[in-house]
């Protein structure tokens, strides 16, 4: 496998740097840098890292990285994670209020203690702190519960003080969401599967309404809908296929995430598994109850009309 | 009456759903078998998932229809938790 890390990958502008991964040869990886500078969003370090740590670490090469702010990696703990040496001498800064290192999160309990030791790390008040340590929570959990991964979920984050902004990724290197979602569902591509695993209501463990009694097809639908209404970034990259939602203008919530402004394709080297980015703005902080009867709304009509439409239908002639 | 309070299980943050499905099948359930009222207390919690809530209470709904809520109180609530618990409430009725 090969890897370049770019002098710039946050989720506005990923899709060169997901187009370069080769996948070829996954025993071994060659990770290569932006000589002059590095600046990446945490679910890229989250996705170098699930590649890397099924390699042997002598099967590992990482050339000299001479950019300045090569040391995010290091401070990141990517290095550390991979257990390779990068050569670099830095000095450990506090992590507080910054970033979050990469994590491996196994198991609930271990998820469970990790929100509760990163949230103070970030020193947020307590309408910050609520976005994100539900986004966190509902996206590992999807992994732990759906995706059958041996690593479990690796998690980074970082706080961008100058856009006052956290920035988190979360990636596995499971089943990813098309076997997910068919278990149930019919998708014929990556793609329609994300689209199915985005509408409020999907899961793959049911075809019935209301899911089962663990879960309801709603997780990313609430997280897709955190960002849009905050105005962020979010992405979902699984299989051939990544959707990424645009800044929009407008709050409005959307069961389709087609409807939403967004981009999307399914032409990307196929990663087995999946990887979520997610921006949150803490200027923009929508306030959660309001968002959540937003949810509601669309919620509840988006399972009527679906219910509406398997109506048995008269025949005229 | 049978009055649960969640927090001492699941700190402020009620999040982890096997704690919720343990409460639900082992307080919850055997309490309405019983025909006894149910009073699920939120003090001391500052926010929940919709997941955890899914897995507290959907369940009851398949079990003992809508009219579980004739025997289910939710106490202590912030305007949050409110919002995501009739989020679930709403869904686990639209979907008969």
């Amino acid at each position: 496998m090969k890897i370049h890390i770019p002098n710039s990958a946050f989720i506005g502008n990923i899709d060169p740097f997901l187009r370069g991964i080769i996948m070829s040869e996954p025993e071994e990886l060659e990770i290569t840098a932006n000589e002059s500078w590095i600046s990446v969003h945490p679910v890229v370090l989250s996705m170098i890292a699930a590649l890397g740590l099924p390699v042997k670490p002598e099967n590992i090469r990482c050339e000299t990285l001479t950019a300045k702010s090569a040391h995010y990696l290091e401070r990141m703990g990517l290095f550390k994670f991979l257990g390779i040496n990068s050569g670099m001498q830095i000095t450990e800064h506090e992590s507080a209020g910054r970033f979050i290192p990469l994590a491996q999160i196994k198991t609930s309990d271990e998820l469970s203690q990790f929100i509760t030791d990163i949230i103070p790390l970030l020193h947020l008040t307590p309408p910050h702190v609520e976005a994100i340590r539900y986004v966190v929570s509902e996206l590992v959990r999807n992994v732990l519960e759906h995706a059958n991964s041996e690593l479990g979920a690796i998690v980074s984050a970082q706080y961008h003080l100058k856009s006052n902004m956290i920035r988190i990724g979360i990636v596995d290197t499971g089943v990813g969401i098309k076997k997910t979602i068919n278990q149930s569902h019919s998708a014929l591509t990556h793609l329609a599967a994300i689209q199915l695993a985005l509408t409020p209501g999907i899961t793959g463990t049911t075809d019935k309404e209301g899911g089962t009694e663990f879960n309801a097809g709603a997780g990313l639908f609430f997280i897709k809908s955190i960002a849009k209404v905050n105005r962020d970034f979010f992405m979902i990259y699984s299989g051939n296929a990544m959707y990424k939602l645009l800044k929009s203008k407008t709050h409005k919530l959307y069961a389709d995430p087609f409807k939403d402004k967004h981009s999307a394709g399914d032409e990307f080297p196929l990663w087995q598994g999946t990887a979520v980015g997610v921006d949150i703005s803490l200027d923009a902080t929508h306030e959660f109850a309001t968002l959540l009867q937003q949810i509601r709304d669309v919620y509840a009509k988006t399972i009527r009309e679906r219910k509406h439409n398997k109506y048995r239908k008269p025949k005229f002639i | 009456m049978i009055h649960i309070k969640l927090a001492p299980k699941t700190g402020s943050f009620a999040e982890n759903k096997d704690i919720a499905r343990d409460i639900r099948l082992h307080e919850i359930i055997p309490a309405l078998e019983k025909e006894r009222e149910v009073i699920i207390d939120f003090e001391h919690i500052d926010a929940a998932t919709q997941s955890f809530i899914h897995a507290l209470i959907s369940d009851l709904f398949r079990k003992f229809g809508d009219e579980v809520l004739d025997q289910v109180s939710f106490k202590s609530c912030n305007e949050t938790i409110q919002k995501i618990i009739m989020i679930v409430i709403d869904y686990m009725q639209e979907r008969t």
